[in-house]
């Protein structure tokens, strides 16, 4: 069975770099001293601590739960001591520190009860919770929690759609779990299945890994029902969602609405062997394969606890001189390190260490010269050079318009850009002012409604004490009139008389105030109440002076 | 700096230096029809471009070397000097070089900006204020009885030579020119079409130089240095309009082969009009600015002031470009067939 | 010449119709153009502007009576929008009226609070929670910065707090090409 594949527009061909890394067998989880586990690993709401300072926990106790429906809980990788939950460097760009729990690891890396699932007799919703709260997540860069995207909703899934393109230079954690974990993936897939109800399940494979095609193809052949390995031409980002997408079945998901939309789901290789280890091992996402590379002696894939520091991968892959850095990811999208201490998480797929040589400086920019090579490579179709110029000029309104949000951001073409732009930087610059607007703007019309709910309320406040008054004062003078000892009275007495007996009132209500539990203290207590008593005296000594706040106020 | 960390090999001076490579064809068979002349206009231009373009770098505190190695000034130059007639006086082609980088490049702001292609904003400058001049074009060697040699044509062009009967004996009016003033005269094309000057379609030795632009033409586009939707879309432009002037009246209106054939087209279709910097964008865009471009040269040959319209012509489509550009964005990925509406 | 008379007093007469009746039948409600002053405006109502609350500050604006570079939480920024809205040129902020400064939320020294209520009756967005006697919070999310709390506090207890730059609130920065050689 062969099927008609599809190009999508754009792309470019960078060189491979994957025979570097994919001849190495994998390596072993290593057990580091400290494991420090970031909450915000994931999409959506960070996972919110579920342990203290000094707990002792187990490999795969739950540390920190979902917090909400767009959320994925969070392990402890290794058994051990809690030692902190406090803001550490995470792998971000900005370099800023983030919530984490650290644990200091006891060596003896002792499991947390666990077992597989019967996911068959389990009512959909309770696997899709289960999943959430054993932390799956999608492995393949986004980690958009897994649980989510399994739920069909109101949407029939069709098609599932298992990506192995993996079309980043230097990666090649999938291809390696692809040869040595085909069953497993598989088995994942099963469980998809079974979630999404799909009747069409496509392996997409780039025909640049012609043995993960073949174990995959093997693999497909042992399960009860027809799974479709594909190899897909190597073209940059033919590993991305919606390229894939497109090559497999010639659809194109909508502009600003989700695959789910035209019945597609895609997931990453990887997180259909997590799925699989969760369902049938009861293990939740606590290691990941790694594909350390770049500058280093022996590059290779790693099985890496969620929480290990990155230098410890860098070293067993034998750290060399003249290192220039290490990105997480790939050499397109990756995202560089602000330092070898941050620990791998669910979304470290590479560790790619830069040098001099591999990676040169990049040349000075020069300006746009409008020749639309970007447009050209573009997979989202966009036109690269008037979102640049928008973006540089902070139009932001007209970045919108020209489909600033479609953007992908894979650098294609920051990489074809013959003035060496770093056109994908203006874009992320653009979209995030856009959010951060977006914020302001919210955040601005709640000040605005409360303001002027305020108003309203100190506007409802006077005209009902002032009803209350009038209504008091008729009643008064009713009674008043009513009094036939006052009947004879002149108006200005009935006044001078109201007066009298609200001055009375008041003194009565003024010796009501005094404490009646002030008798029998303490010293100290009475100590305390004389100092704010005395505090007090300098309020009403404030209130009679003419503050300045009200000659500002009109 | 944050991704991507790798880059294709492309650069600007890549691009602009294959730009001069795929001229050398046209140049090549300019020497062998025109005489070595071109080659002191094209050193004289190229010389005068590159020192006004490293003034105007370092008085607008730029730095000299990186935009000067973009070799984006040689190209302006070659293009200006291959479109001024080949025995144009010193000082023509120094005013209008100048002009080129200083006014059409750098006050609109360097490299990227200039909305107008600057080669034919001096051309257009230098035909408006100097008409006489710029007619000065040398016959085709075959046509000429002593045809002048380098140091010949160097001292004409310096005006060393301030006989003029040298100039006179050599220059002749283009097959252009001739159509124009014969038409003028109430003759039919036929009767001008006699005269030794026009060749096979496009004048004796010009369709030569014409076909070797358009092989260059057709290299950069192999190279995909410029796409094929602008040079494609002149050329239909010219020959549609041409044609359907022509069918209607054939004693009035040249054919379509000889407006598609002067060398001004080719050079305008492939090079000039393929400008991307004060060109059209879009795919949609690229046509409408060539067809558009092709259409308005014969419209200006055919009524204009002037013989030969292409510079003018590419001029006013630059003006428009920003306008083609909005109502051509292209459908983007994942967006509806059919209800696209262009951007405001 | 009476023709003429006549005809540009019929002309006259029912373009004033028309003029007249698309006035009563256009006629829009309330002030446009100070909601969309007001739309630009950071809503802090600090008052700094010399008006009680952004919204007044606009309908001045609207009315020709303030300037646009009264608003320092709004900043440059905030000023060239309302320049752009209005058509006309831009100004450098007026710093009688304060200069911009990061945006902060206020928080109150617990330990030092009296509970006197005065910081509550003047916040303007009622961020302030707490009663009399009782220690008064700051609700982080809806304080605007604005200020306006800290003067009436009879024994400074509050304090403005810078907001610290976190993963959530982290930008990309204008990415800096250098094509000018640096002077």
């Amino acid at each position: 069975m062969s099927r008609t594949l599809h190009t999508f527009k754009g792309g470019v061909h960078p060189p491979g770099h994957k025979t570097e890394s994919n001849s190495r067998p994998v390596h072993a989880a290593l057990l580091p001293n400290k494991l420090v586990i970031p909450m915000r690993q994931h999409m959506g709401n960070p996972a919110k601590p579920t342990v203290k300072v000094g707990d002792r926990v187990l490999k795969g106790q739950l540390i920190g739960e979902a917090d909400g429906y767009i959320s994925a809980a969070v392990h402890a990788s290794s058994s051990g001591i809690v030692t902190a939950i406090d803001l550490q460097q995470v792998p971000h760009v900005s370099g800023l520190p983030d919530l984490c729990i650290t644990i200091e690891t006891d060596g003896r890396d002792e499991w947390i009860d666990h077992g597989a699932l019967d996911y068959q007799a389990m009512a959909l919703s309770d696997l899709r919770m289960k999943l959430r709260d054993m932390g799956i997540a999608g492995l393949g860069g986004a980690v958009f929690p897994s649980a989510v995207k399994l739920d069909p909703g109101a949407h029939a899934i069709p098609t599932l759609i298992i990506n192995g393109g993996e079309c980043e230079p230097w990666i090649t954690c999938d291809d390696v779990l692809m040869r040595t974990h085909a069953e497993e993936i598989m088995q994942g897939v099963a469980v998809m299945r079974h979630l999404l109800g799909s009747t069409e399940i496509i392996v997409g494979i780039e025909e640049n890994k012609p043995e993960a095609i073949a174990a995959m193809k093997t693999a497909a052949t042992r399960l009860d029902f027809t799974v479709e390995v594909v190899a897909v031409p190597a073209i940059y980002p033919g590993g991305g969602a919606k390229q894939m997408i497109e090559t497999l079945t010639g659809k194109q998901v909508p502009s600003g609405k989700l695959s789910t939309d035209i019945g597609i789901q895609v997931f990453n290789v990887g997180t259909a062997h997590a799925l699989a280890r969760a369902v049938h091992h009861g293990e939740p996402l606590i290691s990941r394969l790694v594909t350390v590379t770049g500058h280093v002696l022996r590059p290779q894939n790693i099985v890496a606890l969620i929480g290990t520091p990155i230098h410890a991968l860098i070293e067993i892959a034998g750290d060399r001189d003249g290192a220039t850095g290490v990105l997480m990811g790939g050499p397109m999208m990756g995202v560089p390190m602000p330092g070898q201490d941050v620990p791998v998480i669910k979304a470290t797929n590479c560790l790619l260490v830069k040098s001099k040589d591999l990676f040169p400086p990049l040349p000075r920019a020069l300006p746009c010269i409008r020749c639309t090579r970007c447009a050209d490579a573009c997979p989202a179709e966009l036109q690269p050079q008037e979102l640049f110029r928008f973006a540089k000029a902070n139009e932001f309104g007209r970045a919108q318009e020209y489909h600033l949000f479609d953007c992908i951001e894979c650098g294609c073409c920051s990489y074809v850009c013959p003035s060496h732009i770093p056109l994908v930087d203006f874009y992320r610059y653009a979209k995030s002012e856009i959010w951060a607007r977006e914020k302001d703007k919210r955040a601005s019309d709640l000040a605005r409604e409360r303001h002027e709910f305020r108003q309203f309320r100190l506007e409802r406040e006077k005209k009902e004490k002032a009803e209350k008054l009038a209504a008091k004062a008729q009643a008064k003078r009713a009674e008043i009139t009513a009094d036939p000892t006052a009947s004879g009275a002149p108006d200005a007495d009935a006044k001078k008389a109201l007066i009298a007996a609200a001055l009375a009132r008041a003194q009565a209500k003024k010796a009501d105030i005094i404490p009646r539990n002030t008798d029998h203290l303490a010293p100290d207590t009475r100590h305390v109440i004389e100092e704010i008593e005395a505090r007090r005296a300098k309020i009403r000594e404030l209130a009679h002076q003419p503050l300045e706040t009200d000659e500002k106020k009109p | 700096m944050p991704a991507p960390f790798i880059l294709d090999r492309s650069s600007v001076t890549q691009v602009m230096a294959w730009v001069l490579m795929a001229l050398l064809p046209g140049i090549w068979v300019y020497v062998w029809i025109f005489g070595p002349g071109i080659l002191v206009t094209l050193s004289l231009a190229t010389a005068t471009a590159l020192a006004a373009e490293a003034a105007m770098l370092k008085a607008r505190g730029y730095p000299v070397k990186p935009f000067l190695t973009d070799l984006s000034a040689i190209v302006t130059a070659w293009l200006l000097a291959l479109s001024l007639p080949s025995l144009a006086p010193w000082w023509l082609i120094v005013t209008g070089t100048l002009f080129a980088i200083v006014v059409a490049k750098h006050l609109y702001g360097g490299l990227g900006q200039n909305i107008f292609n600057p080669a034919m904003v001096g051309y257009a400058v230098l035909i408006v204020s100097f008409p006489v001049q710029m007619t000065q074009w040398a016959g085709p060697v075959a046509l000429t009885e002593t045809p002048l040699t380098l140091a010949q044509s160097a001292s004409v062009i310096f005006g060393f030579d301030s006989t003029k009967a040298t100039l006179d004996a050599v220059t002749m009016a283009t097959p252009l020119d001739a159509l124009r003033t014969g038409l003028l005269q109430q003759l039919t094309v036929d009767e001008i079409m006699t005269h030794s000057i026009f060749g096979h379609y496009g004048g004796l030795g010009f369709e030569w130089l014409a076909a070797a632009f358009l092989l260059g033409g057709l290299l950069l586009w192999a190279l995909r240095i410029i796409s094929w939707q602008v040079p494609l879309a002149f050329l239909a432009g010219i020959w549609l309009a041409a044609g359907f002037l022509h069918f209607f009246d054939a004693g009035r209106f040249g054919a379509p082969w000889f407006h598609l054939f002067a060398p001004s087209v080719m050079l305008g279709a492939f090079f000039i009009a393929t400008d991307p910097v004060s060109g059209a964008t879009t795919p949609r865009g690229k046509l409408i600015f060539g067809f558009g471009a092709g259409l308005l040269t014969i419209i200006i040959r055919t009524w204009g002031g002037y013989p030969d319209g292409v510079a003018f012509a590419i001029l006013l489509m630059n003006l428009s470009v920003p306008l083609i550009d909005a109502w051509t964005q292209p459908r983007i990925y994942g967006e509806a067939r059919k209800t696209r509406e262009p951007p405001a | 010449m009476l023709t003429a008379i006549g005809v540009m007093v019929i002309l006259a007469v029912v373009i004033g119709l028309v003029l007249g009746w698309s006035a009563i039948r256009l006629k829009v409600e309330g002030n446009p153009l100070a909601e969309k002053i007001d739309a630009i405006l950071p809503q802090t109502q600090c008052g700094q502007c010399g008006f009680p609350g952004c919204r007044p500050y606009a309908e001045a604006i609207a009315r020709g009576e303030a300037d646009i570079n009264q608003c320092p939480p709004g900043g440059e920024e905030g000023m060239k929008k309302l320049a752009e809205l209005l058509g006309v040129d831009p100004k450098p902020l007026d710093e009688t009226h304060g200069t911009p400064k990061p945006k902060s939320v206020a928080f109150i020294d617990e330990q030092t609070c009296i509970g006197c209520t005065l910081c509550i009756q003047a916040c303007p967005v009622d961020a302030i929670s707490g009663a009399a006697k009782q220690m008064h919070t700051i609700i982080a999310a809806e304080c605007t910065g604005c200020e306006l709390c800290l003067p009436p506090c009879p024994v400074d207890c509050i304090s403005m707090v810078p907001i610290p730059e976190d993963l959530p609130h982290w930008k990309w920065k204008h990415p800096v090409v250098m094509l000018k050689q640096s002077p």
